[in-house]
């Protein structure tokens, strides 16, 4: 995992769920973080989108089951989408 | 990944770090200074829920002027809230946020008990897309028969009559209607450009008629959505997907120019408006630095690499025929300065544009504060345009209530920035507004003639003011709000009020709203004083009683105490009475009841209550004051 994409994304998490960063892991999901609720996870694709100049569909959203995955996931958007 | 991006990371975590521990500290000027910083750095959703997060915390015991705004909408703005609570933090604004349910503002507005005036808004945002209130002009448009759209046209316009109607009907809040997008793709193709009924004929048509119903009302404005996203561009701005996923229409990157376009309107309705920008020269309002590269070696004219500095000019001239002050605040020779503004041909601005001019070689920020004096306004009504970092960081430190305009290193999205900067929105327009400038050019003379008097007598009978005193009338109106709202200094209770709960006012039994407008041998000062009496059985409460700074201290302050206390005494009360309130602002109104001889009855935490005999005494009217009453 690249630790750069990681640490933002965890940041944005820290924000977004109201957690401070350092107790938000890569397992770190929506059954262990009380605030990640749909609205949140709305957020969240938002605020990626947003920060990483990216459009997330459906399916990838679907994914994105924990901070680890969505760390994964956005590592490959950004490898295949010449920036 | 970058190595600075990593830099920057790093740094924002350790900016969030600080911003706790000044909460934790109680060093809550601190932290709002650090969130500010973090906000600038790093602008985004994340960003913002942390933000609010903490701005929560401290709200209360930070000086932010509170707005209470209701969204009522027909698709998902909730992940914009934190962008636009965000945002109105940055200009000093402690924004409460009530969103209606999906598709239910109709019963919002047409139900006097709805939770919608419970809440109690001082503005409301109807932003309702095209498709949800006019579903035959949208996607199935191909199917009905033109006098069919031509109805239903019609019937979307009777709808907005009647909810504007409702809406004013219980509440005098401030409404902001978005008009109606236009299909990007409309379903005859090229054909619906060929008629005033296709598609984006009659959705044009509806807006113009919102227009107009917005126009009639007063405090009921449009928000020209069909014209943001335009600016935009519909392709970026829609995100089909999120649609069908979230009802969201909005793409990621567009949710910030959304809260920011609402901004353009709750920062004026907030008071927030700056009353001058102060600007620097080199490198601002031309390219190049006229010391070193001289009148043919700066950049200014029509052609590139000139064009975008003359761009700025044009804005900033647009914001002085708003009645925005322009001043200058420049390191450099004040010859060489003054001679490519006044001599080189590709300025649009010229020195007799500026209300106040500072060329030194000084330190910025004592600059600034001199030309506030100057211009009698307070250091929180300026904002400053300057290209370097540095003078702007100096600024900051120093002054942090000024608005500072962050410049991006390419100068042709200058102009851009400074039309964009919310601060200089008016919702209205006064003639004083547009004359502002030339008073001010008025006002330097008249210093001038001040020192040339034996005694301040003489000088006021040079002066030869005359004061037109009215009540209010529909052509005041609209000025006197805007006086409630952006008097500081000299006013007495600084209660606000808008235009709408000005003329409820109005309406009811015993209160009596006058103005007054000063001319003198100078010129026109146009509408420059409020005063609102109450009566009371037999004793009249001053409830409002303000001038604008530029005509104090040459009794036109006494000449409105007198006509209030005259008329009051006419309408059969014994005595007049009012509040002295102190701000940090008012203390230049502090002595005005005990100098006209008014007796002190009650003090309290909030402020001194004055009472004054009118069986008994009357207040002198200026001898050197000509008096002219309109009924």
């Amino acid at each position: 995992m690249n630790p750069a994409v990681f640490d933002q994304i965890r940041m944005m998490a820290s924000d977004l769920f109201g957690v401070p960063a350092e107790r938000i892991r890569a397992s770190s999901s929506p059954e262990t973080l009380e605030n990640w609720d749909s609205v949140q996870h709305l957020n969240l694709v938002l605020a990626l989108e947003e920060k990483f100049g990216l459009q997330l569909s459906p399916e990838e959203i679907e994914q994105m089951k924990s901070v680890g995955d969505t760390a994964k996931l956005i590592e490959t958007k950004l490898r295949s989408t010449p920036r | 990944m970058s190595a600075d991006k990593n830099a920057s990371a790093s740094h924002s975590s350790d900016l969030r770090a600080a911003v706790d521990r000044f909460i934790a500290d109680g060093a809550l000027d601190a932290a709002s200074r650090r969130l500010s910083e973090l906000w600038r750095r790093e602008t985004g959703s994340a960003t913002a829920s942390f933000l609010v997060s903490r701005v929560e915390k401290i709200r209360d015991q930070l000086p932010l002027t509170k707005c209470k705004v209701a969204i009522l909408r027909s698709f998902t703005v909730e992940p914009i809230m934190a962008l636009l609570r965000a945002e109105a933090f940055t200009y000093r604004i402690d924004l409460e946020v009530y969103v209606g349910d999906f598709n239910t503002y109709v019963q919002d507005i047409v139900d006097a008990s709805s939770s919608l005036y419970r809440f109690a808004p001082n503005a409301v945002v109807l932003a309702v897309r095209t498709e949800d209130v006019a579903p035959e002009l949208t996607h199935r448009f191909a199917d009905f028969a033109p006098e069919v759209a031509r109805h239903a046209a019609d019937r979307v316009v009777n709808s907005y009559v009647q909810w504007v109607d409702s809406f004013r009907q219980y509440s005098q809040a401030a409404l902001i209607v978005h008009s109606l997008e236009r299909p990007s793709r409309p379903s005859f193709g090229v054909l619906d450009s060929q008629s005033d009924t296709g598609q984006s004929g009659l959705i044009r048509h509806i807006n113009s008629e919102l227009r107009r119903v917005a126009g009639i009302h007063r405090g009921v404005y449009m928000l020209d959505y069909d014209a943001l996203v335009a600016r935009y561009g519909s392709e970026h701005w829609h995100d089909e997907r999120k649609w069908l996923m979230a009802r969201l229409p909005i793409s990621a990157d567009h949710l910030l120019p959304m809260a920011r376009e609402w901004m353009r309107f709750l920062v004026p309705l907030s008071g927030r408006t700056a009353k001058a920008l102060v600007v620097d020269l080199d490198n601002t309002l031309w390219g190049g630095i006229i010391g070193e590269d001289g009148m043919t070696g700066i950049k200014i004219g029509p052609e590139h690499p000139g064009a975008a500095f003359q761009s700025l000019q044009r804005a900033l001239l647009d914001l002085s025929r708003r009645g925005i002050l322009l001043a200058i605040c420049s390191k450099n020779n004040l010859d060489d300065a003054m001679e490519a503004l006044d001599k080189h041909p590709g300025m649009l601005l010229r020195s007799k544009d500026f209300a106040s001019v500072r060329i030194n070689w000084g330190d910025k920020s004592q600059n600034i504060r001199e030309i506030a004096q100057e211009l009698n306004i307070g250091t929180d009504s300026l904002a400053f345009l300057d290209d370097n970092p540095f003078e702007r960081e100096q600024v900051r430190a120093a002054l942090p209530e000024v608005t500072l305009i962050d410049l991006p290193q390419n100068p042709t999205e200058y102009a851009a920035i400074v039309r964009d900067c919310p601060v200089f929105e008016r919702l209205v327009l006064s003639a004083e507004d547009q004359q502002r400038t030339a008073m001010y050019a008025g006002q330097r003379q008249r210093a001038d003639a001040e020192h040339t008097f034996q005694s301040k007598e003489d000088f006021f009978r040079f002066l030869e003011q005359e004061a037109e005193l009215s009540p209010v009338s529909d052509l005041t109106l609209a000025r006197i709000a805007q006086l409630t709202q952006k008097t500081n200094q000299f006013n007495l209770t600084t209660r606000r009020y808008s235009e709408a709960q000005i003329a409820e006012m109005a309406k009811q039994p015993g209160w009596n709203i006058f103005s007054i407008r000063v001319r003198d041998r100078f010129g026109d000062h146009g509408v420059v004083g409020v005063a609102i009496a109450h009566d009371q059985g037999e004793q009249c409460e001053v409830d409002t009683f303000l001038l604008s700074c530029r005509v104090i201290g040459r009794t036109v302050e006494t000449a409105l105490l007198a006509h209030i206390a005259k008329s009051a005494a006419e309408r059969g009360c014994k005595r007049l009475v009012g509040w002295f309130l102190p701000t940090k602002k008012n203390a230049p109104a502090r002595d005005f009841y005990p100098q006209h001889q008014f007796e002190l009855v009650e003090q309290n935490r909030d402020g001194s209550l004055w009472s004054f005999d009118l069986t008994r005494q009357e207040v002198a009217f200026p001898k050197w004051v000509k008096l002219v009453t309109l009924n």
